[in-house]
């Protein structure tokens, strides 16, 4: 077999100025790049001065589908910064995450939507050192362009008419809607409990539903295609997303300096512009 | 297992052995796996438990009306590119394939995008009717008919072009119409292919899962069948959701080989 016929040594350094254009754009980048990820590093570019230890080769990071896109960002930012490694990652609703790294999954770094996903792994020992929080999130209402069916507030969310899309009470956004609709003593009417958020925010895209809870990150990265309604019983429902790098994992010192850069003043940065609030 | 009175012993060919072991082996041992893991003693208390039942009542009920469906309207269409001498034919058979490629997550947006609320068909049927698709049980048929006709489709086309024709030729220059022929001579040449062509339907549309959840979305009773609610266990509590594997599998087989032992039985004599 030919030397990695599919990476000319000037594709990686091209390749990150590709900006943000779409979902489907920075993951295939990521795939593609992930194919290279023994290519030595050719230039080096703008490393971080400061940085402690070389830090090099594939970091895997199994992330919630709700950090899809600003980690993705991140990733490239990282890669930036550490010429040689490679991030690749994993989205999925957390709860999915957490049994595929309880099944053995041989992961870096788990950075989940909420701290009872995270228990889980931690308590079934996977995790390497306690997990921290590194961002929240709260829920919106999101609604299709125009608001066909006239969502104002979580009220609504009860009537039997409307059609309602919520997320399944087993992933966080689920749990995180529990506990605002408690907070607002009110019981959903839904037409379907999706399997994630981003699920949810989809049938909101296709105008299939009247409304969905997500979380604001979503409707952010959903831009003009829905729209975001705040509501005050949000505040009940506040997601600390905790990090963890992971025991057994492949490749230790990478996982931590992911980790460091998503806590770090540029990762912080990143992840704000993306709508996610500070712990 | 008999060995044959004319002296052939088993009739396979020592060198298939091998192959034809690893085949089953690398098709049964993961369900080993499952059996190994399963908490027995929880079976009980999750198959008394209403939503497990809800479940499962509902995916018998859809994948039943989707293979019905599949039977009606695939089995004509299965005639059709078997025998019609139109052009194009080569093409619509190559396109019926789609659907058994496409994953079935994009099958179920494909289906959205067709019949959803905001669809090319059914935002006429919200308009004109109030009729919104999307959520129902309806739309779990649909879903499971639309990945799983094309496997009735091609069994059915396949027995079809293997039929030997000369009993229609026969039954033509007697006299019979060709209504008459179809029912009563090409039917039932056809028979076993079609009940093959069913029971994979059938089986294909209880494992409905991506089409179903991304087109009909996820609620208890109306659209959460059994796949749906293991894939959701299987978030919070992978015990609860190998035992509810289980329960479709057992059901499945014991499905199967009722409609199989019945239908080769009928056909066969």
């Amino acid at each position: 077999m030919p030397p990695r016929p599919l990476c000319p040594a000037r594709f990686r350094p091209a390749t990150r100025r590709v900006r943000l254009g779409g979902p489907i754009a920075p993951i295939a980048l990521i795939i593609v790049l992930s194919a290279c990820g023994g290519t030595p590093p050719e230039e080096t570019q703008t490393a971080t001065p400061g940085e402690t230890g070389p830090v090099t080769g594939d970091i895997t990071v199994f992330g919630a589908a709700s950090l899809t896109d600003s980690f993705t960002e991140l990733g490239e930012g990282f890669e930036e910064a550490h010429p040689g490694t490679s991030v690749r990652f994993s989205f999925a609703g957390s709860s999915s995450l957490a049994q595929q790294i309880l099944s053995g999954a041989p992961a870096d770094v788990f950075a989940s939507a909420s701290p009872a996903t995270m228990a889980l792994v931690a308590e079934g020992g996977r995790t390497e050192g306690d997990p921290v929080a590194f961002v929240t999130n709260r829920l919106q209402i999101a609604v299709p362009v125009g608001n066909p069916g006239r969502v104002t507030s979580l009220e609504d969310f009860t009537d039997q008419d409307r059609t309602i899309a919520l997320c399944a009470a087993e992933v966080p956004c689920g749990a995180a809607s529990a506990r605002a609709f408690e907070a607002a003593r009110l019981t959903p009417a839904p037409d379907t409990y999706e399997e994630d958020v981003r699920a949810a925010l989809t049938k909101v895209r296709l105008d299939e539903v009247d409304a969905a809870l997500v979380y604001q990150t979503d409707v952010l990265v959903a831009g003009t295609q829905v729209e975001g309604i705040d509501f005050a019983e949000s505040a009940a429902a506040v997601n600390d997303y905790p990090i963890a790098v992971l025991r057994e994992a492949p490749n230790p010192a990478g996982g931590q300096a992911f980790l460091d850069f998503v806590l770090s003043p540029d990762g912080q940065a990143v992840l704000g512009a993306a709508g996610f609030g500070s712990p | 297992m008999q060995t044959p009175a004319d002296g052939r012993g088993t009739g396979i060919p020592p060198i298939l052995l091998l192959p034809a072991g690893l085949g089953l082996a690398f098709l049964l041992l993961p369900l080993v796996g499952l059996l190994v893991r399963t908490p027995w003693s929880e079976l009980g208390t999750l198959l008394s438990r209403p939503a497990v039942l809800e479940a499962l009542r509902l995916s018998l009920v859809t994948a039943t009306a989707a293979t019905a469906i599949c039977l009606v309207l695939g089995v004509p269409l299965a005639w059709v590119l078997a025998r019609a001498t139109v052009p194009g034919v080569r093409l619509v058979r190559a396109l019926l394939t789609l659907p058994l490629v496409l994953p079935p997550v994009v099958g179920g947006v494909a289906l959205l995008l067709l019949l959803g609320r905001r669809g090319l068909i059914g935002q006429h049927l919200y308009d004109w009717f109030g009729l919104s698709l999307p959520f129902t049980s309806t739309a779990v048929v649909l879903s499971q008919a639309f990945v799983a006709m094309p496997f009735l489709v091609i069994a059915v086309e396949g027995a079809l072009r293997g039929a030997d024709r000369r009993f229609e030729d026969a039954a033509a220059t007697l006299g019979a119409g060709r209504w008459l022929i179809f029912r009563r001579v090409t039917l039932p040449l056809v028979a076993p292919g079609i009940s093959a062509g069913a029971v994979l339907c059938f089986a294909r549309a209880l494992g409905e899962f991506g089409a179903t959840i991304t087109f009909a979305g996820n609620f208890p009773g109306v659209t959460r069948t059994m796949p749906l609610s293991v894939y959701l266990a299987l978030e919070t509590d992978p015990q609860a959701a190998i035992v509810l594997a289980l329960v479709l599998l057992l059901v499945s087989v014991l499905i199967l080989l009722a409609l199989r032992g019945r239908w080769l039985n009928g056909v066969g004599s």
